[in-house]
């Protein structure tokens, strides 16, 4: 079983471009609904005061940071699956690639609104800029938030740079194609390119820069956001494994959406012949390692503080162990840590199926995980005459709601103008050319690996 | 330079509450009403903590009052992301209203809760408009606000005792909850002055700080009731 051949293959990408169902139609319209519904809720909270949401004294960070993390982890899909596996040249990785990479793009997106919806004044967002103000005022660069602003417009650029480099190409082979606006549209992005050796050459050199320089941005990007929880004086909160134990966390989640993604292409764009069932097991196998490796900093922070036995740290850690947050907790486990056990971990449940089974799981998982990072520990921090609870309000739900949505929304959009697996690094895996790598097969799982 | 501190003498307190209403009075903190109160927005500078001991009918009472600790290494300060939460040159641990965006770092970073988001723009019920403080500007939605030591107070002593030309007397400029203190437990002054009723009492034996092993260094002591 290969990859069907370089006619085939343009045929195939391009279709979803020139051809639209009603499928697509609805996948546009609900989602639609759900982000305006989304739209109207943020603009509501800031017309009727920030009081509508669940936020309280003393739990002031609840869904919408619990959010923000959330979507930045979910955008570390790209970075590894991408920079790593080009870097280590792994030859099945060539249909993947894309797919991850405009997780990374669209996850950072959303991501980057949560700073600014959780304001109380979010109009004034700008003041986090480091702009030259009249009253010479800069942001206050001891914040990790300003941090976080840095990083993840540092992060940003960077993951959309490093999606539309390889995406040239391909820009080329649908204007060549494409006839009317469309044309003048495509030929605008593919920024005159002729497939010159030389131009070839420049492409290869830029891509190699930006997955090596990508690779540390990610990793810095989601310890960044760490540090907002690490740097406060509260408990379970300040703690130096938060750095690894998010970044980990981020790239397990970015895998499983990376899956998710992955199988809704296979089944609405018709990709079989693309993604096999093959992909689906090595990225199953990274899911499992990201799983034990979760576990492995869960128990290590749990441990510690179980250890150490500081009587504030401790109320909140029986908190979620067996009060009140425990059956969040124990499903946060089950689902990040048991269900890609079992699922990934026996090779007869490894199928696409049981990557979406627990893909699904991970996702709902590392939600509950950043969730039940903050609202317990706000909520029990030193004082016990300021204990509070958190429940989130409509507004907060419908917001968190249509997040999903707009991810959807915006995959959907951009499946339709750009071909969703690279084309040219598809044709490049079918050379046999003995530096080019062959694409994964049932005899070699892993294409041929040259490192 | 001086150094503003104050001391609570928890054997003083009888927990009646005058500092609470006196603070809201003089620094206009809108009431959000017992709905919102109960959904934990209100807004409290200080707050009397009620701790319960023993089991009933057996109970003792006992109460702490507590507002900013006015921290020397103040956590909210560092998180602020525009400067909002920031240390002035007298010690006091500042809060510009409109230079906060609302990001809530700041309280979530404070180990005692003392800072209060204003989570719908102020109100209040009639005739309690008719009494705002006029050096005291309001908070409009979506900022943080806090105990200010009675900043306005401070100030207007300190420009008032420098256009007579003398030295601020000890005594002569109490914050409101000082002041209100039926029972005098409440004793607010300049702790650089070796000779003010705050020094006097920060440096008794029976003192000790709010969560010291923190190391927020707060210039509230609290003067305990068994020494």
């Amino acid at each position: 079983m290969s990859h069907p051949a370089h006619q085939q293959i343009n045929r195939d990408l391009i279709r979803p471009l020139l051809q639209t169902s009603w499928r697509f139609y609805v996948l546009v319209v609900l989602p639609t609904a759900l982000v305006l519904a989304g739209l109207i809720s943020w603009f509501s909270q800031m017309f009727f005061g920030f009081g509508i949401s669940g936020i309280r004294w003393p739990v002031f960070w609840g869904f919408y940071v619990t959010n923000f993390v959330f979507w930045i982890g979910i955008s570390h899909a790209g970075t590894l699956i991408s920079a790593i596996l080009r870097l280590v040249n792994a030859g099945w990785r060539r249909p993947v690639t894309r797919c991850a990479e405009v997780i990374t793009v669209f996850a950072l997106m959303i991501g980057a609104m949560f700073p600014i919806i959780h304001l109380g004044r979010p109009w004034l967002a700008f003041w986090l800029f480091p702009y030259p103000s009249e009253r010479l005022i800069w942001p206050n660069f001891r914040s990790p938030l300003v941090w976080d602003f840095f990083a993840i417009n540092t992060y940003l650029t960077g993951s959309v740079l490093f999606l539309f480099l390889p995406m040239i190409p391909d820009f080329a082979v649908v204007r060549d194609r494409a006839t009317g606006p469309r044309r003048r549209i495509y030929s605008v992005l593919a920024l005159g390119w002729r497939g010159t050796p030389r131009q070839w050459h420049r492409l290869e050199t830029a891509m190699q820069i930006m997955a090596i320089a990508i690779i540390p941005v990610a990793v810095s990007v989601h310890t960044i956001v760490s540090f907002d929880f690490s740097m406060a004086p509260v408990p379970m909160w300040q703690t130096t494994i938060f750095g690894p134990y998010f970044v980990a966390g981020a790239i397990f989640s970015g895998i499983a959406a990376l899956l998710l993604a992955m199988a809704a292409l296979r089944r609405f764009l018709h990709l079989e012949a693309y993604l096999h069932p093959v992909h689906f097991q090595n990225l199953g196998k990274l899911l499992l390692v990201m799983a034990l490796l979760w576990g492995y900093f869960v128990f290590n922070e749990r441990l510690v503080t179980y250890y150490g036995n500081e009587p504030a740290e401790m109320a909140v850690f029986w908190r979620t162990q067996r009060e009140s947050f425990a059956p969040l907790y124990w499903t946060m486990v089950i689902c990040n840590f048991v269900l890609p056990l079992v699922l990934m971990g026996i090779r007869r449940f490894r199928t696409i199926t049981g990557c979406i089974i627990a893909s699904l799981g991970v996702v709902l998982g590392m939600w509950l995980e950043r969730y039940l990072i903050i609202v317990p520990a706000l909520g029990h921090k030193y004082l016990p005459n300021s204990f509070g609870t958190y429940s989130p309000q409509p507004v907060e739900i419908i917001i968190t709601a249509a997040t999903f949505a707009a991810m959807i929304l915006l995959y959907a959009l951009f499946a339709k103008v750009v071909p969703i697996i690279s084309m040219w690094e598809l044709k490049a895996g079918e050379h046999v050319s003995p530096d080019l790598i062959p694409p994964a097969t049932e005899e070699h799982p892993l294409g041929e690996l040259h490192l | 330079m001086p150094r503003w501190g104050m001391a609570v003498d928890l054997d003083r307190c009888t927990g009646c509450g005058a500092c609470v209403t006196a603070c809201h009075a003089e620094n206009n903190i809108s009431t959000v009403g017992a709905d919102q109160a109960a959904r934990g927005r209100a807004k409290h500078w200080i707050r009397v903590e009620r701790y319960w001991e023993g089991d009933f009918p057996d109970v003792t009472l006992k109460f702490r009052p507590v507002m900013c600790q006015q921290c020397d290494n103040a956590p909210c300060e560092p998180v602020c992301p525009t400067y909002a939460s920031h240390h002035t040159q007298d010690g006091l641990n500042a809060q510009v209203y409109n230079r906060c965006i609302g990001t809530r770092y700041c309280a979530n970073a404070c180990p005692y809760n003392v800072r209060f988001f204003d989570f719908f723009n102020p109100s209040w019920d009639k005739p309690l408009h008719l009494q705002l403080n006029p050096d005291v500007s309001l908070r409009e939605v979506g900022v943080m606000e806090k105990c200010t030591f009675c900043v306005q107070r401070i100030k207007s002593a300190t420009i008032q005792a420098k256009a007579d030309e003398r030295e601020l007397k000890d005594g002569e400029l109490q914050t409101a909850c000082a002041q209100a203190c039926p029972s005098r437990a409440l004793v607010f002054g300049d702790l650089s002055d070796p000779e003010s009723e705050v020094s006097r009492l920060s440096k008794s034996p029976r003192g000790s700080k709010l969560l010291e092993d923190l190391g927020t260094q707060p210039k509230v002591t609290y003067l305990s009731k068994d020494a």
